[in-house]
Parts: C-alpha cells; sequence; structure tokens
C-alpha cells in the first residue's frame, strides 16, 4: 500500500537542497485552499493532528475528568521555484483559537500571506491579531471574486488599521498567474524589511 | 492487518513514536527536507520502515505525515530518530531563513510568470 502511495507522489527533483515555507491565512472561506491548489504543481496535501483538550462538561456519566479530541487540519502544496529551492504553501486552520501545534507552522516560515475577503473585513481581525501578536512578518491579499465590489485598497487598509508599512495587494485566488503576482508582492515587502532590518 | 495500523484509534500516537513525546533534534520543520541513506533496516519498527520507504527521493516532513497519514507531530518524532540513527539524511543544515532564501524565493516567483 505504501509502495503505490509513493509511486503516485511526485517527487522533488533529486537537486532539491533547499525549502522554503510561506503561510496562506484567512478567515474561513477567505480562499485559502483555493490559492494553495491554484500555486501548487502537486494536487494539495493534507495532513490533521488530533488535538486533546481537556472537557469541563457535566455530561460525563463516570464522573471523571474526560476530554475530547479535536483535529487540526491544514493543505499544503508545493512549487519548485529552481533546481534547488522548493517553495511550500501551507494553508493554515481556519480557526483562530492558539494550540501548540501553531508553533510547527510558525516554525522556519518567511511569513503569512492573509487573504481577505472584502464582504467580511471584520473576520480577518482575529487572523491579523494573532500574526501581530507572535511576530510573523505577514501582508494581505484582497481576493477579488468576480462580481465582489471593488475596494481601494488604501480603504482596506484603514478599514484594517494595518500600519502603513505592511503590504496589501489584491488577487483572484483561483488564477495562478495572479496568485504568484500576489506573492510576489508579499515576498518583494518581505525583501525590502529584511534588508531595512540588515541596514539597522 | 496495514488497514487497521493505520486506524489512528487503532495505534497510538506513543505507541507509533516507541513513547517518545517530542523530536529528540531540535531545529526540525515541516519543511525540512530528508532523504533515505543506503543503510540496513533491521532493528527498525514498522512505523520508521514505511517512513524511509517513501523517502527514496527529497521530500519534507509535512508530505511524509500526509502521505503515510501520520500525525505531523508523530512524523517529526519518527524523522527525528531515523536522523539520529543514520538512516535518513538532512541534505541541508536546518536554517532560520534569511534573506538569501527570500532572495532565492524572490526570484523563482518571477521567472514564473
Amino acid at each position: 500500500m505504501d509502495s503505490v502511495l509513493s509511486s503516485e507522489h511526485q517527487y522533488l527533483p533529486t537537486t532539491v537542497t533547499r525549502s522554503a515555507k510561506i503561510l496562506i491565512a484567512g478567515h474561513f472561506g477567505a480562499g485559502k485552499t483555493t490559492l494553495v491548489g491554484s500555486v501548487s504543481e502537486i494536487k494539495p496535501l493534507r495532513t490533521e493532528e488530533p488535538i486533546t483538550e481537556a472537557s469541563t462538561g457535566i455530561d460525563d456519566l463516570a464522573g471523571l475528568p474526560s476530554k475530547t479530541e479535536t483535529t487540526v487540519a491544514f493543505d499544503f502544496g508545493r512549487r519548485t521555484l529552481s533546481p534547488r529551492l522548493a517553495l511550500y504553501l501551507f494553508g493554515t486552520p481556519g480557526q483562530n483559537r492558539f494550540t501548540p501545534f501553531w508553533e510547527h507552522l510558525f516554525h522556519g516560515a518567511l511569513g503569512a500571506l492573509v487573504l481577505v475577503d472584502t464582504r467580511r473585513l471584520q473576520d480577518s481581525d482575529a487572523v491579523l491579531a494573532l500574526f501581530e501578536e507572535r511576530g510573523l512578518p505577514f501582508g494581505v491579499a484582497v481576493n477579488e471574486w468576480d462580481g465582489a465590489q471593488r475596494f481601494d485598497l488604501d480603504e482596506v487598509r484603514r478599514a484594517l488599521a494595518l500600519d502603513d508599512d505592511v503590504v496589501v495587494t489584491s488577487c483572484d485566488a483561483r488564477d495562478e498567474v495572479s496568485s504568484i503576482h500576489a506573492l510576489i508582492a508579499f515576498v518583494e515587502y518581505l525583501h525590502r524589511s529584511s534588508r531595512l532590518e540588515c541596514l539597522s | 492487518m496495514s488497514a487497521l495500523r493505520r486506524d489512528p484509534d487503532m495505534v497510538r500516537a506513543y505507541v507509533r513514536t516507541r513513547g517518545h513525546s517530542s523530536p529528540s533534534r531540535d531545529g526540525l520543520t515541516l519543511t525540512t527536507l530528508v532523504r533515505a541513506a543506503d543503510r540496513p533496516l533491521h532493528g527498525l519498527d514498522v512505523e520508521a520502515r514505511r517512513v524511509l520507504r517513501i523517502c527514496n527521493g527529497p521530500i519534507v516532513i509535512a508530505e511524509i505525515a500526509s502521505l503515510l497519514d501520520l500525525p505531523p507531530t508523530v512524523a517529526l518524532i519518527v524523522v527525528s530518530g531515523l536522523l539520529d540513527t543514520g538512516h535518513l539524511n538532512t541534505p541541508a543544515p536546518a536554517e532560520q531563513p534569511d534573506i538569501s532564501v527570500i532572495e532565492e524565493v524572490l526570484n523563482g516567483l518571477r521567472a514564473l510568470v
């Protein structure tokens, strides 16, 4: 069974020795999975991490502390960018509640691109707060669906109370080229920020 | 048999990791690249063999977790053990993202469009 799996899996070129990770975040329905799928060269993969939480429910007949099992699931995709480098895009879980598992998602990430749906701008606050708290660089991409009202990006910046230096761009997450342009804008921003850090 | 072993409720995480609850190595991430070394498999448990079997080419830990239906934290622990015993190699030392990686990503993305 494993051999079937491994023969179906599209492996990286053997020359690849470096990997990079960017998180694709956003509220539920913002288009995270869509963007990951648009850019990925493989069918996006999914993993699930069981999270055990102490439960305070009183419906425990045995009278013992009970535990509830939930899972944190995430999808990720891959794009080989050069003979030696592969980029991984991780769609972060929709729930905003912090779990220790988030550490694994943050660890080694260049930053997070937060997708925003202008019909539900207020839903992005908790997501943005998470990255601000953790000090992980982030940018915002407005996901412009067909027929969605177009907003001026400065209006979006004001509505989300973002600092002037945070990159705000737009994309159609269903479109590969549009999604790649949003990633380029974000990575250009990361590049500028880290050059400034090097100089200071 | 193999169907049973795949069921996470049948095989608890601590059995899969031989009782280890955290990776033996720091610096491993879900995107750490690994590859099988040419070493004899005797003495390895089933979980370790399953992991090694899919590591003939470069692969990251998140891919291993997904392909084998392992929770990512379990995959990190199993891979960590296999790096310790020399059954897996990692092509480049784990590195924090630095400006050279950002530049490579930027150049690579620009070349796509």
